[in-house]
């Protein structure tokens, strides 16, 4: 029943949005049943279709699981995207650099540093906050802007091939590939970039489930976020959480460069980030802020994602930008939750909470 | 180094500014009643798109500018109803609304007019390249006499301040906050509008690049006060007017261009030293970001 609820409003959210889009399409003049049929009939075809959405959901898992530890802890880290971005490009890095190193020693050097370069972007905010008192939310922006400037700067002038017209570092060494899924999942052919990170984010929502609920430091961080004064009055230093969960956040969407870089495009690439950091904020968000609930969420996204691809190819008028459509109107509703309260409790439906 | 402080360079940065000014003086009414506003970023798009499509469509831009505001002005009743009536999480509204007006004007455009997500362009004579600069000038000061010398503005920045001590004085906080929510969409509208329809001629996807964001950081620079923002939005403009002129023009002894990547970040670095307190205090209103329950 509990588990009912939980799901009960970000069904209604979802199932509200795609209303919204359904009524746009219908405006515009294309079939919605149609529309959304071919979306995700496309996402969810074997192999190619779930390869690829499994491939667009590994990003969004780090970030909403970015976002949630942030969250659990009273913080809003909207920034996601600027992290990921120095995470990428620290493995790119480590895996230029060191180039000619054995596999054995490579991997887990850019994979380390993937979740510092992070972690390191995730801790500056924390830090401000927690000596300056001055808002995350202002300075993630700020630094999500710092950290697009800053690495356009190293790509542009000094990791870029000579007379290379794209903005993207020269290739890191093979020895730093990590393995597609394609590989060990029979049917599967190699050319989908799903590779091992997906493996890992799974990982890591199981590690997050463990150490928000199964530790005492998860304990901590989460006193923290349901009431500080509570917290530092049974001796848990705010400030301190406030770093570790934004230093946390940070090396996981700092991961997200574990997929793009060392299982997709095995360089750094230029603004590669397809909103990966905000979508972050609606998948932990339609995931009630648990790491299963993320799982969910990002999954749905990812169909979204891979599904506006035919949806610009093979309808009349709907472009892809749909996509963006649907996400904003759904974190609009999940985030309005109260909006479906009202009804639902005039109708005896439910217990009228405090919102 | 003269060649770039010239004339063409003030005047590069007052149509850099205009749209800072505009925006940035929007998240000034919305954030002094108490309501975050990063959403900024999508009702300049709503702004900029609506703009370019209805003066296209009509032929004549005041029209067009008209239908930006209102635009604006529907995004911000969006905000609005959610944070105030439902009490959403601000931030996380915001964001949401970027998200969806990233999206939204392209998937217009491309419907509308077939297009890869921009507006036809609109001819020449259909532009309105002065009059934002000018509404910008004249709402500076106006939006500080409206602030600080009307009991509008003083009721306005009561409920941002002290909402329960403002609610006790009789003053309708929820209503308040709908004025400076709607308030900072007409005028996020308008800097939308002058991107689409006064500097450049048509809509494309994603114009504003960042602007609202830019915008929100010079209202933080500028302490939540109008003609302080006035002047944090013409540094930023500024900054960017010297990243386009020095592009290719100034090189470093050694041959090479002075990278433009450094300049374009200094609005977010001064944003940052500025709100962990090293240049003065910039304390945003007291109650910013918490939803009013009205004691029962």
């Amino acid at each position: 029943m509990k588990l009912l609820r939980e799901l009960l409003f970000p069904l209604i959210a979802v199932v509200a949005a795609f209303i919204v889009g359904g009524i746009l399409i219908l405006i515009i003049g294309d079939n919605p049943l149609e529309t959304y049929r071919l979306l995700f009939g496309s996402a969810l075809s074997w192999p190619v279709g779930i390869g690829y959405t499994l491939f667009y959901a590994t990003p969004l898992i780090f970030t909403g699981l970015a976002v949630l530890v942030a969250f659990r802890c009273g913080l809003l880290n909207i920034g996601a995207e600027g992290q990921l971005y120095i995470g990428a490009f620290a493995t790119a890095w480590v895996g230029i650099t060191f180039a000619n190193l054995s596999p054995w020693f490579l991997i887990p050097m850019c994979f380390i540093a993937a979740i510092v370069g992070g972690g390191v972007w995730g801790a500056i905010p924390g830090i401000l906050k927690a000596r300056f008192g001055s808002h995350e939310v202002i300075n993630t922006i700020m630094l999500n802007f710092l950290a697009v400037a800053l690495l356009s700067y190293f790509t542009q002038y000094h990791y870029k091939a000579p007379g290379d017209p794209i903005m993207e570092s020269i290739p890191i060494g093979p020895g730093a590939h990590i393995a597609r899924l394609g590989k060990f999942i029979p049917g599967m052919p190699q050319f989908i970039p799903l590779n091992l990170a997906f493996v890992l984010a799974l990982i890591c929502c199981g590690l997050v489930y463990i150490f928000l609920w199964r530790t005492k430091w998860g304990y901590e961080l989460r006193s923290t976020g349901t009431n500080p004064s509570a917290a530092e009055y049974g001796g848990i230093s705010v400030r301190k959480q406030i770093v570790i969960a934004m230093t946390i956040s940070g090396s996981l969407a700092g991961m997200v460069g574990i997929n793009e870089v060392l299982g997709y495009r095995y360089r750094y690439y230029d603004g590669f980030s397809d909103n990966y950091g905000f979508t972050g904020i609606a998948v932990a968000l339609l995931g009630r802020n648990h790491p299963v609930g993320v799982i969910i969420a990002a999954l749905l996204f990812a169909v979204l994602q891979r599904g506006g691809i035919p949806v610009d190819a093979f309808t009349q008028h709907v472009t892809k930008d749909i996509v963006q459509v649907l996400q904003g109107t759904i974190i609009l509703f999940v985030a309005a939750e109260a909006f479906f309260r009202g009804p639902f409790a005039k109708f005896g439906l439910l217990k009228r909470s405090k919102v | 180094m003269s060649e770039i402080f010239t004339i063409a360079l003030v005047w590069s940065t007052i149509r850099l500014s205009t749209p800072l000014v505009l925006a940035a003086l929007g998240g000034l009414f919305s954030e002094r009643s108490g309501v975050i506003n990063i959403a900024l970023e999508g009702m300049m798009l709503a702004g900029a798109f609506t703009a370019a499509a209805v003066t296209y469509a009509a032929g004549n831009p005041f029209v067009g500018l008209a239908a930006g505001m209102m635009a604006g002005m529907l995004i911000a009743a969006i905000h609005a109803v959610a944070c105030i009536r439902y009490k959403a999480d601000q931030v996380v509204t915001g964001t949401a609304i970027n998200i969806l007006m990233l999206g939204l004007p392209a998937f217009l455009s491309g419907a509308f007019f077939l297009s890869s997500g921009s507006t036809p362009q609109i001819p020449k004579d259909h532009l309105i390249p002065w009059t934002p600069i000018v509404m910008a000038l004249v709402l500076v000061p106006l939006s500080w006499y409206v602030l600080y010398k009307t009991p509008f503005g003083l009721r306005l920045r009561s409920v941002g301040e002290n909402p329960e001590a403002a609610d006790a004085a009789g003053v309708p906080v929820a209503r308040m906050r709908y004025a400076g929510v709607l308030l900072s969409g007409v005028l996020a509208g308008i800097g939308g509008a002058y991107l689409s329809i006064g500097q450049s001629s048509l809509f494309t996807r994603n114009m504003t690049s960042g602007r609202g964001f830019i915008a929100l950081a010079a209202l933080i620079f500028g302490k939540w006060r109008p003609f302080q923002t006035l002047l944090a939005c013409l540094l930023f403009g500024f900054t960017e007017a010297i990243s386009i002129q020095m592009q290719g023009v100034v090189k470093l002894p050694s041959g090479e261009d002075i990278p433009v990547q450094f300049i374009q970040m200094v609005p977010y670095v001064l944003t940052i030293i500025v709100l962990a307190g090293f240049i003065g205090s910039s304390r945003p209103p007291q109650a910013l970001g918490i939803p009013y329950q009205k004691e029962r």
